[in-house]
């Protein structure tokens, strides 16, 4: 068989053979990962849950990570991460939630559009926001919203596994109806004998478990620190810092680990920015702002390729032909000439000229 | 004579640099699904032809089968070459952002590699458009396409060494980015061209596997038949190719410039020398596909980054645009264009044909005026 595929490529240069598999059908190929959408299904008003097909070339996660996935909008490629809800050990299918942003770009195209039988792209799974091996005895596991999808796909892993530790599942919805997976949550806490399931709602005051957003009572009253816990935390940014500022002033920031869907803030100064920003292929020039250079390449009316803006995805890497510029994640400078850099991160110090 | 920067008062050409920006913003504005579209089908169309032509080749026994086949061969390797290879590497549809359509990604079915190519064509000769010196295609380094270039007894050859371009036109491509006239000349190490060589020994080991070992010997005792088309679609391939492209820049009253004149070029004056350094092939819609839309080699020339499927869309806006600026538009047929092509050849393989006069002559003397047209 890899002598056949082999000799397929060999014939098939320069464009390989997906490039023909391609046009008989866009799930036959073979070296890229493509995912064809098996069912739809809307859980609240404004998120959208899919399934996926994956192609022959995928080969597994590990729950907690995330895929980027690629859709066509008006003829452009749109690339976004997203974090499989599903157990990592269902190799056959994926489950995604997303959640429309209002003024978003891809998760409202595929919260309106994504229909059965789309093919969409989809990258190798990505990313460090996963358990540890053996399994951990005790974990708590809290999110907001659509923050839900990475630690459920850990929760449903564990049961598949028929892990029999303690688990904390704490989840915050803005109300009862904002719940995600409700049904699934009370059918997993049936299953796994360790579990306990805590809802919590930030904009009502009845039912469920909790009320308000994330507080020290909320964390003492369902997960009351004890040695050797761990606690995995992903959700909009508000729950995050209160979460982080929580462990912190009990002295167990190590044992959390936390997962930013929202591109962390980055450090700007924009007020003492100096230089040009020179754009090499189109000749544009620009006076440095001190924002990451993606932003100053729109603003000087180009439109080069990027992801997730937030120095995660790597689309937007391109070649500084000149000057220094800095991460604005890690605060690294970059002397060199001809050196690749994240665009939506990297923020120019003096002049710069980029390949772009 | 009248030179590139005193055609046009400084004005006037800042002026007529706007009116070609504001074309370009607004087809780029208004790219989107169809341009998308349009290149897939193409895509898919190449595709077809392929396998069509590989496939009736194993029928190569017989005779209109064979022909079929090298017919559609030929044809796919001219469009993969043209009208997608070249325009996608050009960056034409890189806003789509598809790997598959991306300029820095792409490899095309001849034995230049993509990258080396990029360099010389997309920078090279697309900056320096018909600049003396600068411009390396001008005669690709072998040819005496420019009387303004000094006559030496070796271009005595040049209406032999252009058949032999022409025949062996993928090759030429390919040595072209060696610039060994270059290092011949000693402007450049043979040492700092290692990364050239070895993409191009990796690229033709390819090509020349597939075409000339791998596909022959799959057909068996019909190997030789098969080989024997495969070298005839790459041979349409190149006699076209270079046809389309020589029609491009060297007729006869395109002009060409000196360093001199373009140095501290502004935009519009960039905009004036590539309308005058270019010339459009007429014809009809599969003619323009299939020359990869360099029939409208005015207007790519002006927007190479803009799908080519939108040059015929905007010609007539270019061209009443330099009507306007009483700027001439080359163009003519194929055989008008093709045949001032071949006499220049001839006539600048001979020392008495050259500068100063001739070439005043030339830039005088030719071109259909816009105004007129
Ligand atoms: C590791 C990871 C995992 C993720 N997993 C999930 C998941 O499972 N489910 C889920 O729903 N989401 C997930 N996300 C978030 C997801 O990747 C997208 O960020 C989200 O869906 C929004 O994308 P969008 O294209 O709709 O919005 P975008 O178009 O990217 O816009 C996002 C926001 O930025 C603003 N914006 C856009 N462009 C500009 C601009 N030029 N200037 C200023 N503001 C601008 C918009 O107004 C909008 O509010 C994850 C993110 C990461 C990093």
């Amino acid at each position: 068989m890899p002598r056949i595929a082999a000799l397929a490529e060999a014939l098939l240069t320069p464009h390989g053979a997906d490039r023909y598999l391609e046009l008989i059908h866009p799930m036959l190929v073979r070296r890229e990962i493509r995912g064809v959408v098996t069912s739809v299904r809307r859980q609240t008003a404004d998120t959208v849950t899919f399934t996926v097909r994956p192609s022959r070339a995928w080969r597994g996660f590990t729950a907690g990570q995330y895929v980027r996935i690629t859709v066509d909008i008006d003829g452009v490629r749109r690339t976004r991460c997203y974090s499989p809800a599903s157990s990592q050990h269902r190799r056959d299918e994926l489950e995604f939630t997303v959640k429309a942003d209002p003024s978003g770009l891809v998760s409202r195209h595929l919260h309106e559009r994504i229909t059965e039988g789309a093919v969409l792209g989809l990258s190798e799974p990505d990313g460090a926001f996963t358990l540890p091996r053996p399994r951990p005895g005790r974990l708590v596991l809290i999110s907001g919203g659509s923050g839900i999808t990475p630690v459920l796909s850990m929760l449903r892993t564990l049961a598949d596994e028929g892990h029999r530790g303690e688990i904390v599942f704490l989840h915050y919805a803005n109300t009862a109806d904002d719940v995600l997976y409700r049904d699934e949550l009370a059918d997993l806490a049936r299953r796994l004998p360790g579990l306990r399931v805590v809802l919590g709602y930030t904009h009502q005051d009845s039912g469920g478990d909790l009320h308000g957003f994330c507080t020290a009572e909320h964390l003492d009253a369902v997960a009351p620190d004890r040695a050797g816990t761990l606690t995995y935390l992903c959700g909009p940014p508000g729950l995050l810092t209160a979460v982080r500022a929580l462990t912190e002033h009990r002295g167990t920031s190590e044992r959390l680990r936390t997962e930013d869907f929202a591109p962390p803030s980055l450090e700007l100064d924009t007020t003492n920015a100096t230089g040009t920003v020179r754009f090499a292929h189109s000749g544009r020039e620009i006076a440095n702002s001190g924002r990451p250079l993606l932003e100053q390449a729109e603003e000087a009316g180009l439109s080069p390729e990027h992801g997730c803006r937030m120095g995660i995805c790597f689309s937007c890497t391109t070649v500084k032909a000149r000057g220094c510029v800095r991460n604005a994640l890690s605060g690294e400078l970059s002397h060199d000439d001809d050196e690749e850099i994240q665009l939506c991160i990297s923020v120019p110090v003096g002049d710069v000229e980029i390949n772009a | 004579m009248t030179g590139l920067q005193d055609r046009l008062t400084p004005e006037q050409v800042e002026e007529f640099g706007r009116e070609m920006d504001a074309i370009r913003q607004r087809i780029v504005a208004d790219l989107g699904a169809e341009d998308v579209q349009y290149i897939q089908n193409v895509i898919k169309a190449q595709r077809a032809l392929e396998v069509a032509g590989r496939g009736l080749l194993f029928a190569g026994f017989f005779p209109p089968a064979w022909i079929a086949g090298v017919g559609a061969l030929s044809l796919s390797k001219i469009l993969d070459n043209m009208e997608i290879g070249h325009n996608v590497m050009h960056g034409q549809y890189d806003w789509t952002r598809d790997p598959a359509l991306s300029s820095r990604r792409f490899e095309w079915d001849t034995v230049a590699p993509a990258e080396n190519w990029r360099h010389s064509h997309n920078y090279i000769h697309h900056t320096y458009t018909n600049i003396l010196d600068k411009d390396r295609d001008i005669g690709y380094g072998v040819l005496r396409m420019d009387p303004d270039q000094r006559w030496h007894p070796y271009y005595l050859g040049n209406p032999v060494y252009a058949a032999l371009l022409a025949v062996f036109f993928q090759w030429g491509v390919m040595l072209h980015d060696l610039e060994f006239d270059r290092i011949v000349k000693g402007e450049r190490s043979w040492a700092s061209t290692k990364e050239v060589r070895a993409r191009m020994v990796r690229k033709a080991a390819r090509q020349v596997g597939k075409d000339y070992a791998l596909f022959p010997l799959l057909t068996g005792p019909l190997a030789p038949l098969t080989l024997l088309g495969n070298a005839t679609a790459n041979l349409t391939r190149n006699l076209w190719a270079f046809a389309i492209i020589f029609c491009g820049h060297f007729p006869a009253d395109v002009e060409s410039f000196t360093e001199e004149e373009t140095e501290n070029e502004t935009r519009g004056q960039w905009y004036l020398r590539q309308i005058l350094g270019s010339a459009n092939i007429t014809g009809g819609p599969l003619f323009h596909i299939l020359t990869g839309n360099l029939s409208h080699q005015i207007e790519h020339h002006l927007f190479p980054d803009i799908p080519a499927r939108r040059y015929p869309q905007i010609a007539g806006e270019v061209r009443a645009i330099c009507a306007k600026y009483g700027l001439p538009y080359h163009t003519g047929p194929l055989h008008r264009q093709l045949f001032s092509v071949a006499r220049k050849i001839v006539k600048l393989a001979l020392p008495w044909n050259g500068r100063p006069s001739e070439r005043e002559s030339a830039t005088l003397g030719g071109g259909e005026r816009a105004a007129a047209a």
